[in-house]
């Protein structure tokens, strides 16, 4: 990375990677075809923290993601989870895609989905136990959706599927939760009940980053933020970093004064 | 006759083409599910008609090494490098290239396959006579098959239908969700591959019982048979396993009993035969059950509109609408209704008053969700909350039913 652009966002990155730090990304570059989505990205995560990376349409803030997770392949950089690398620690980190990356017509229970989060302790040939049920069973109940156990996904909701992805991860028993939009075509009651499973996981000291799109909750939901628009604008505590300066350099003047007065206001 | 060839009663040698063709049949079924789920069924196709130019190449070797062309190992070997070799040209000109994967696999299918035309053409003015058995490997054929043949047919079966088991975790993962597989350390791009490899063995297994052309619906009719029948992975690769070892052990048998009959195009058409069983009463999925569903749900409606027209002292216009309710003692054919039916009128009004305040109310969203505008409240609500709506409802207390 060039010094002028070191200098451009802002705090220079630390040379030294913190070894305790759930995430840490440096130098990160992805592209599609010749043009850059991400671009020499560095983001440290806080353990125990929960941060929102938030930009516009297609600044590359789920690539950042998949990047980080080893589901694109990077043109630059790395990615250090506890500190080491991804193949060493990759049963620490539970991810949540996108809901839409699915075919829901798929013949699957909303219980096979959520024992998919025990692969690891499946491994290709253990046969599924009564404790794997069981274990599937209290995800789903700390979702809101036991009932649901034995319905084929398609007949669930919008709001419904994204409480199963997250059980799914829920089973894996991660450190690090790394969410894409949960958000994103959800019931104000699912909302409700992903932050709070989410806030839980921060009280039981887990680490918990999403890709967030609903500026209005940044401040009520989340006490880290991650600002993105292909290079990193800001990253910091709420206070620090979710600042009218800073939207206005990540969204370059596409959101309204008023809008951003609101919310100030919110917070 | 057929009976017994069914029964395995048939000879030895029978017996075990039976048997192989039935592994065969059970690994096809089996490792289709999982194309199937990939959504990468034509695959197959490619896969199947690039197959043609290594059988010639291998038998041509094999002559010119100086040995019998016939020879099925050598044979099958030559399928599986040039089949291979074209499915590699469909994935490279996909990846590399503007082509859509559909018309990659158009491209391959045929340049594969008219070559393998020319060379089986070279080969009969070669050497007349010794290559009669080759054109077996169009439309397969079990007659007078070796029982070494059978053997290499019935363990390449067992070997794949193992290597399903042992890889149907991850191959699950993958066809369902493949960025979550991909998180989770499946090697996305290598697992595909295994796929691919694995329907690679069945094609060239089944050359000889099923013949390149038809090897296809092997690996898919038995998976969409499946999926009428479930809503679950594992269950589907059961049943799909189940219905192409069931064609494929009767096209055997009857090939067995009649042996100018080419045994592929009999399996696919027991394949088919189950399809469309499969397709017509299958509960839930099947086309009989989504028409009786629809047919229900029709009723229901105009009955609850025809009740909700008689509350109101409506005319009731449409035929259909009067018909049920005169069916059902609700009303008489002018039209008047009938006690019975100035009752159930009632109960439908104030059904609909009672969900007009359980919507707006924020704390029955749960049941709120549940509203079509045909369901009887008392199955939703208790009777308790019932009460609860009536009392606010105001008016006469206790119409429940």
């Amino acid at each position: 990375m060039s010094l002028e652009l070191a200098a451009n966002m802002g705090a220079a990155p630390k040379a030294e990677i913190p070894a305790d730090s759930p995430l840490a990304i440096r130098g990160m570059t992805v592209s599609y075809g010749q043009k850059p989505v991400v671009f020499s990205v560095d983001m440290t995560v806080t353990e125990g923290s929960m941060t929102a990376i938030i930009g516009p349409n297609g600044a590359g803030k789920s690539t950042l993601l998949k990047a980080a997770l080893g589901i694109v392949q990077p043109l630059a950089g790395q990615a250090l989870v506890y500190g080491k690398p991804l193949k060493a620690s990759r049963h620490r980190i539970a991810y949540v895609p996108q809901r839409a990356s699915v075919d829901w017509d798929f013949p699957t229970r909303v219980i096979d989905v959520v024992l998919m989060g025990l692969y690891r302790e499946l491994g290709l040939l253990r046969r599924i136990h009564p404790h794997h049920i069981e274990k599937a069973r209290a995800c789903l109940e700390r979702v809101g959706m036991t009932d649901f156990a034995d319905r084929q996904i398609g007949q669930l909701s919008g709001g419904q599927q994204q409480r199963v992805f997250l059980a799914r991860a829920l089973a894996q028993e991660a450190d690090l939760y790394l969410l894409d939009e949960p958000f994103a075509g959800v019931d104000a009651a699912t909302e409700k009940a992903i932050i709070d499973v989410l806030k839980s996981l921060r009280s039981e000291g887990k680490t918990v980053v999403a890709v967030h799109h609903d500026l209005t909750t940044v401040r009520s939901y989340f006490d880290r933020v991650f600002l993105i628009n292909t290079r990193k604008m800001a990253e910091g505590t709420v206070d620090e970093a979710f600042t009218p300066e800073h939207l206005n350099q990540t969204y370059g003047g596409r959101l309204a004064t008023g809008q951003i007065d609101q919310l100030e206001l919110a917070g | 006759m057929f009976w017994n060839a069914l029964t395995l009663q048939l000879g030895y040698n029978a017996t075990l083409v039976t048997i192989g063709a039935t592994l065969l049949g059970i690994a096809a079924g089996v490792t289709g599910t999982f194309l199937y789920l990939r959504k990468r069924a034509l695959v197959s196709d490619a896969i199947s008609h690039a197959t043609l130019p290594g059988v010639g190449i291998a038998f041509m070797l094999m002559v010119l090494l100086g040995g019998d062309g016939r020879a099925l190992p050598g044979l099958l070997l030559g399928a599986a490098v040039s089949s291979w070799i074209g499915l590699l040209c469909v994935s490279w000109l996909t990846r590399f290239t503007r082509l859509s994967e559909d018309a990659a696999i158009g491209a391959v299918l045929s340049v594969f396959f008219g070559f393998g035309i020319v060379l089986l053409t070279v080969i009969q003015t070669m050497g007349a006579g010794r290559a009669a058995g080759l054109e077996g490997f169009l439309l397969g054929s079990t007659a007078g098959m070796l029982f070494n043949d059978a053997l290499v047919i019935a363990g390449g079966g067992a070997l794949t239908l193992l290597a399903v088991v042992i890889l149907r975790r991850p191959m699950t993962l993958l066809a369902f969700d493949p960025e979550y597989a991909a998180s989770r350390g499946v090697n996305v791009g290598r697992m595909d591959l295994a796929i691919m490899a694995l329907a690679l063995a069945v094609t060239v297994i089944g050359l000889k019982v099923v013949g390149l052309i038809l090897i296809v619906a092997m690996l898919i009719i038995p998976p969409v048979t499946a999926r009428f029948w479930t809503e679950r992975t594992d269950h589907m690769i059961l049943i799909s396993g189940l219905c192409g070892g069931l064609a494929a052990w009767i096209g055997a048998a009857m090939s067995a009993v009649a042996p100018a009959m080419p045994t592929g195009p009999i399996i696919v058409l027991s394949s088919f035969a189950l399809f469309v069983l499969s397709l017509l009463l299958a509960p839930n999925r099947g086309v009989l059950a989504v028409y009786l569903r629809h047919v229900r749900f029709q009723r229901r409606v105009h009955m609850r509109q025809g009740l909700l027209a008689l509350a109101q002292g409506q005319p009731i216009y449409e035929g259909f609408t009067l018909r049920l309710l005169q069916r059902a003692g609700l009303a008489q054919a002018d039209g008047v209704a009938t006690d019975a039916g100035r009752a159930r009128a009632a109960k439908a009004l104030r059904d609909e008053k009672r969900w007009e305040l359980v919507r707006a109310d924020q704390a029955f969203e749960s049941a709120a969700a549940l509203y079509d505008g045909l369901r009887d409240i008392e199955t939703v609500l208790t009777g308790d909350q019932i009460s609860e709506i009536d009392q606010r409802i105001g008016g006469p207390q206790g119409v429940t039913s």
